[in-house]
């Protein structure tokens, strides 16, 4: 099992080595024409993803290069064969793992480090097995859509390479065992998303959007590394299961702050607020990355290791309580700023932070397996509706909703697939996204309205939903005055303020889900076409692997249906279709009375502060970025000045001494006589004196 | 003997170069190739001496050779390796072998390229002698020895300041050396031995706390000259800039290395209480280096200048590691020398081979667009930024990663709350690392390119791939198994630190 383990991760990893250091050859060898020339003089300076493949929208829908010579085609082979070898093993794992659900870990070395030990280890439990299979297969959806999509791309190797290497980082975070090794994998998902934010870094914006996606998250992975150190260094191990049974050795105080400095980390990978801003941007890169970066890698990881850690949050409740306030305001300021979004693309990823808010608020709610419900529910759900804009948008040439519209009867499949994701991103039923929710909901409805004041714990621990590690987990937590563990529900001792704060946020967001949804969708797909040209329907290869995937994105709500907590609830339920009934009727109506115009316009003199999301942006330009660049400049004048200055300084100083007691050595015979003259007469002066 | 034959190769070589050049070895192209030849040669003798060397016993020093040297003063002959300097032995020898590789096509301006071979031989015996050095007085005459061949590299084949510059880089680490002797000379003395493997084993027994706390003051000035350690840096970033490639190459792998190398090797075992006393100010110069080289990186506009100042932001990660006094923080300091050899060597031919194309090394003037006019040049680049900024499964990551733990928990006698906001500033001072590279990246490599882009920009020689590729290869293999470096410094770190 653990080989099988090792093995997916290091499939994906070896192809993203094979296709940096040999992808076009691989085609030479097999006989295929590459792609395009060498990028020597192939320049590209256009509005961001519209422009990526100015070439492959004219052509409109006729089979691209790379589908002529499909099997012939070597970075694709090496992108898709090991992806596809990865996603089998990784659904042979979770069979496995379905039928016998204990975990199974094993090491493969231990690094002496002269302190806490680094082992290269490997777990999987049911989370894993899970998050697993859900990332192997988004990551083969993204890699073929992609053959077709990134066709005319004359860097499509390299850019399949860092796919691949995306793909086997996040995997790395998913199947490993030592916190040292997770982190190894989490920062590498960081520079891919670099490499692949940036991939038409032609233009300057793209470049830029990559270089602020690293260096947000970094930020916050500074504190998710210190914060690890903390863990490591105090239950004297970086193995997760060992570390989460010595819990109770370490302090509170570690804790919460070991908990805390984590938070910093999963906030900037999950895009949460105060690190949320990489999000939008990077949308600049080519949209299967987008796919994959809200799907399942990336954003995924934040929510996931809150999960495998959750025992620590557990015996850490304030930091519970610190990821439900963030949650709450990256839910309902995302859900705002999506509304009056104008560009396809980042309508969905304001959706992707307020929709991993809802899975953060579930996790702080102690609704643990809801939040992994949806956070799989999500991960199908929204790579539909990435792949499905990325067809619109590569027929279209545009990503803006003004260039959209009509394409309903255009693009049947597409508008389908589409509908499927709206759908369950609004949650309405029975699609995926309405069960997840409403796990969620449900969960934080209970922690509002039972919070501190439970029957006595039982011993019956509903973390084990979804058959996984938290069974394994849990009992080390100590229950009590920390953590109330009911029949169904474990409730973090969060303050009931914020677990009502939470429900009612979590309500709200189902309506502003629901109005920004319906308009991106009318916008898109309804009234008349704004754009220019004749669209048809995407590349077969595009298309069918959307067609694909939006049959889970339908049907994964039901699987819900075994665990009690994610059943749905009458109450919670009723009130949730109302809510989106409200919602979506709002934006009907107001898109009703005028089919051709945006239905934002209500928002009036609202709608430029939540297009630039609160200038949240512009605020930490002026507190961050000019300052340290600013300070930078400070440095390199005072270096100069000051600290070299006192350098040359001395050396200046030295020279002039050296003038002042070169003088007597002038090389003038008479001043040396004068010298003689007046030894003697101080010498005998002295011998007539003391003497 | 191998460890004789290692410093003695090349210099038999640069002696060999002494003949005049009409009876041996006429024409560049010749002397190059002997010089490839002859540092080759010891490169192969630092593999054999790495593949003869018992892993088991890493804490003991091997190879030995231990002859009387001066008698009436008690100097020997004293060589041997451990685990801590085999490392630092074969990469300088590496290095150096690759200098060569590099000079056979791209031979820095200023031709006497004989002269310049000599040097080059005489700097590697000067570092491979201070790294297997065992006596205080010769560990002293090595590291003195490359002094004068780097201040005529930089004087004569550098930039157009490079009079300035090389006065500077040779005064001031003469100045830095002079306190080191005295401080040598000081443990020596109250000591009544040279032999530096006696005085680690005795752990600053038989010296007072005041000879203690100066012999350390002294030995760690001169050091943290050659490190360099904040504020005592400013000769690096004028002797970068100015010196030729290989000089660069040399000057960041492997010189810098002798300063950290030096307090772990001399200062740290033999007067630990002089370390414990100044360590919470090498920790605070260190931290102070690592946001204030970073800061200054992003205000560079020179790319080897800038370079050069990232070098006092890892330094600063290096001697963070060793402040802290724990196995954990000396191996972080190890593990960082040599990734800060790998990549930072990588990134000087880098930053040589642009200067070559585009005949500056001016951000503003470079412009953007290396990914289009020159990819393998800018791919490489982007690998060795990468590495350098921290990234975990390549070299950088590991010292830096190794050096924070160390601080978390610093040794017992040290100040805990001090170095845990150490800890927290040299955190923050990774991000803005990665800020200034992602900056240059940025600038340097993505955008259009600035017409007309020099003619042969994108080919990169067969040389050039020859003196990447092993440094490319080793920043991987660390970085993706750090077991094979820390296996090798662990056991010999816990010995020199006391512990079992």
């Amino acid at each position: 099992m653990i080989v099988l383990a090792a093995l997916i991760v290091l499939l994906p990893f070896a192809a993203a080595v094979a296709g940096l250091l040999a992808g076009p050859r691989v085609t030479r060898l097999l006989g295929g024409a590459p792609a395009t020339a060498a990028p020597e003089g192939h320049t590209v300076v256009t509005d961001a993803e519209a422009g990526a493949d100015p070439d492959a929208v004219q052509e409109g829908a006729t089979p691209p290069a790379a589908a002529r010579f499909g099997l012939r085609n070597g970075p694709a082979l090496l992108a898709c064969v090991p992806a596809g070898a990865a996603f089998v093993l990784a659904a042979i794992v979770g069979l496995t793992l379905w039928r016998s659900p204990h975990p199974r870990s094993g090491a493969l070395t231990v690094v002496d480090t002269g302190a806490v030990p680094i082992r290269v280890a490997f777990q999987v439990d049911g989370l894993a097995a899970l998050l697993g299979v859900l990332v192997c297969a988004v990551a083969l959806a993204v890699q073929l859509y992609s053959v077709a999509y990134m066709a005319k791309d004359p860097r499509y190797s390299s850019y399949a390479a860092f796919v691949s290497l995306f793909t086997a980082a996040m995997l790395l975070v998913v199947f490993s065992r030592d916190l040292l090794l997770l982190y190894v994998g989490w920062e590498i998902m960081g520079v891919c998303s670099y490499f692949l934010i940036g991939h038409h870094w032609e233009d300057r914006a793209n470049s830029r959007a990559a270089v602020k996606a690293f260096l947000v998250t970094r930020l916050g992975d500074v504190g998710f590394l210190i914060g690890i150190l903390v863990l490591g260094v105090g239950a004297s191990t970086f193995d997760i299961p060992t570390l989460l049974r010595r819990l109770d050795v370490l302090p509170h105080g570690t804790l919460v702050a070991a908990a805390l400095l984590l938070l910093a980390g999963v906030a900037g990978k999950s895009a949460q607020f105060p690190l949320h801003t990489w999000l939008p941007d990077a949308m600049a890169g080519p949209t299967p990355i987008s796919a994959l970066i809200h799907a399942a890698t990336m954003v995924a990881a934040g929510i996931y290791v809150v999960a495998r850690l959750y025992p620590l949050y557990l015996a850490a409740p304030a930091a519970l309580a610190v990821l439900g306030v963030l949650a709450v305001v990256s839910m309902v300021g995302a859900a705002l700023a999506a509304l009056a979004q104008d560009d396809l693309k980042r309508v969905l990823a304001y959706s992707t932070i307020s929709q991993l808010a809802v899975m953060a608020a579930g996790l702080a709610v102690g609704a643990k397996s809801a939040a992994i419900f949806h956070l799989v529910a999500h991960g199908a759900f929204k790579a539909v509706l990435f792949l499905a804009a990325g067809c619109v948008i590569f027929v279209t040439g545009t990503n803006l909703l003004a260039g959209h519209g009509g394409l309903r009867t255009r693009m049947p499949l597409t508008f389908a697939a589409m509908t499927v994701g709206f759908a369950a991103l609004a949650g309405v039923p029975p699609v995926s996204g309405w069960f997840s929710k409403d796990a969620v909901i449900e969960g934080a409805q209970h922690a509002a309205t039972h919070g501190g004041h439970l029957p006595a714990p039982g011993p019956h621990d509903a973390i084990s939903g979804l058959g996984e590690g938290g069974a394994a987990l849990s009992p080390h937590v100590k229950p009590g005055p920390i953590t109330i563990v009911s029949e169904t529900w474990t409730i973090p001792a969060i303050p009931t303020g914020i677990a009502w704060l939470i429900y009612l946020a979590l309500l709200l967001t189902v309506a502003l889900t629901a109005a920004y949804a319906m308009r991106a969708w009318l916008l898109t797909f309804f009234g008349d076409y704004r754009g220019t040209g004749e669209p048809r329907e995407a590349p077969r290869v595009m298309s069918w692997t959307i067609a694909a995937l939006a049959v889970p994105a339908a049907i994964l709500g039901f699987f819900g249906l075994g665990a009690d907590e994610l059943r749905p609830h009458p109450v919670s339920a009723l009130l949730g279709v109302a809510l989106l009934a409200a919602g979506a009727a709002a934006t009907y109506l107001v898109w009703k009375r005028d089919p051709a115009a945006d239905p934002a316009r209500v928002l009036g003199r609202v709608r430029p502060v939540l297009a630039r999301a609160f200038l949240v942006d512009e605020l930490y330009a002026a507190a961050v970025v000019r300052p340290v660049r600013r300070l930078a400049h400070g440095v390199a004048v005072v270096d100069r000045q000051d600290v070299d200055g006192a350098v040359t300084g001395t050396a200046r100083l030295t020279r002039r001494l050296a003038d002042v007691v070169r003088r007597p050595g002038g090389g003038d015979p008479q001043s040396y006589l004068t010298g003689v003259l007046a030894g003697v007469v101080v010498i005998v002066a002295v011998v007539v004196v003391f003497l | 003997m191998i460890l004789v034959l290692l410093t003695a190769l090349p210099l038999l070589g640069a002696l060999a170069l002494l003949v005049p050049a009409g009876r041996f070895l006429p024409g560049d192209a010749a002397v190059v190739r002997f010089g490839a030849a002859v540092s080759g040669a010891t490169l192969l003798v630092a593999v054999c001496t790495a593949a003869v060397f018992d892993y088991g016993a890493g804490s003991r020093t091997q190879l030995g050779v231990n002859r009387s040297w001066a008698s009436s003063i008690g100097l020997r002959f004293h060589l041997g390796v451990d685990g801590i300097s085999l490392p630092l032995v074969v990469l300088t020898a590496l290095l150096t072998f690759l200098c060569f590789v590099h000079l056979a096509r791209h031979a820095p301006a200023g031709g006497r390229t004989r002269l310049l071979t000599g040097l080059l031989l005489v700097l590697e015996v000067g570092m491979l002698g201070t790294f297997t050095a065992l006596d205080l007085v010769l560990f002293f005459v090595f590291f003195e020895v490359v002094l004068v061949p780097m201040y005529a590299v930089i004087a004569i084949w550098g930039g157009p300041g490079r009079a300035d510059a090389a006065r500077k880089f040779i005064l001031y680490t003469l100045f830095g050396s002079g306190l080191l002797l005295v401080g040598m000379l000081l443990v020596g003395v109250k000591a009544g031995t040279l032999d530096m493997t006696v005085l680690a084993a005795r752990h600053g027994a038989g010296l007072s706390r005041g000879v203690q706390i100066g012999a350390f003051l002294l030995m760690g000035l001169g050091f943290a000259v050659k490190t360099p350690m904040w504020p005592l840096h400013t000769w690096l970033p004028d002797a970068h800039t100015e010196a030729p490639t290989v000089g660069s190459v040399l000057l960041a792998g492997a010189l810098l290395k002798m300063g950290t190398y030096g307090i772990i090797r001399v200062a740290l075992p033999s007067v630990p209480h002089g370390a414990a006393y100044w360590a919470p100010w090498l920790g605070l110069f260190a931290v102070i280096g690592i946001v204030y080289g970073a800061l200054a990186c992003l205000a560079q506009t020179d790319l080897k200048r800038l370079i050069a100042f990232s070098s006092v932001g890892h330094m600063g990660f290096v001697l963070l590691g060793i402040a802290t006094l724990t196995p954990v923080g000396v191996n972080a300091a190890l593990f960082g020398n040599i990734a800060h050899g790998l990549i930072t060597g990588l990134l000087f031919f880098v930053a040589g081979s642009v200067k070559e194309r585009y005949g500056t090394g001016d951000l503003r003037e470079l412009g953007g667009g290396l990914l289009s006019s020159a990819p393998r040049l800018a791919g490489t680049l982007t690998f060795a930024a990468v590495a350098s900024l921290g990234l975990p499964g390549l070299a950088g990551f590991w010292g830096e990663m190794l050096a924070l733990l160390g601080a978390y928990r610093p040794h017992a006698a040290l100040p805990r709350g001090t170095f845990v906001a150490f800890m927290a500033v040299a955190g923050l001072g990774a991000v803005l690392t990665a800020a200034y590279f992602l900056r240059l990246l940025s600038t340097l490599t993505h955008g259009t390119p600035r017409e007309p882009v020099p003619v042969g920009a994108a080919r990169i020689s067969a040389v050039e791939y020859a003196a990447w590729a092993p440094l490319v290869a080793g920043t991987l293999l660390v970085g993706l198994w750090p077991k094979t470096l820390l296996d090798v410094t662990t056991g010999p770190v816990r010995a020199l630190l006391g512990g079992g």
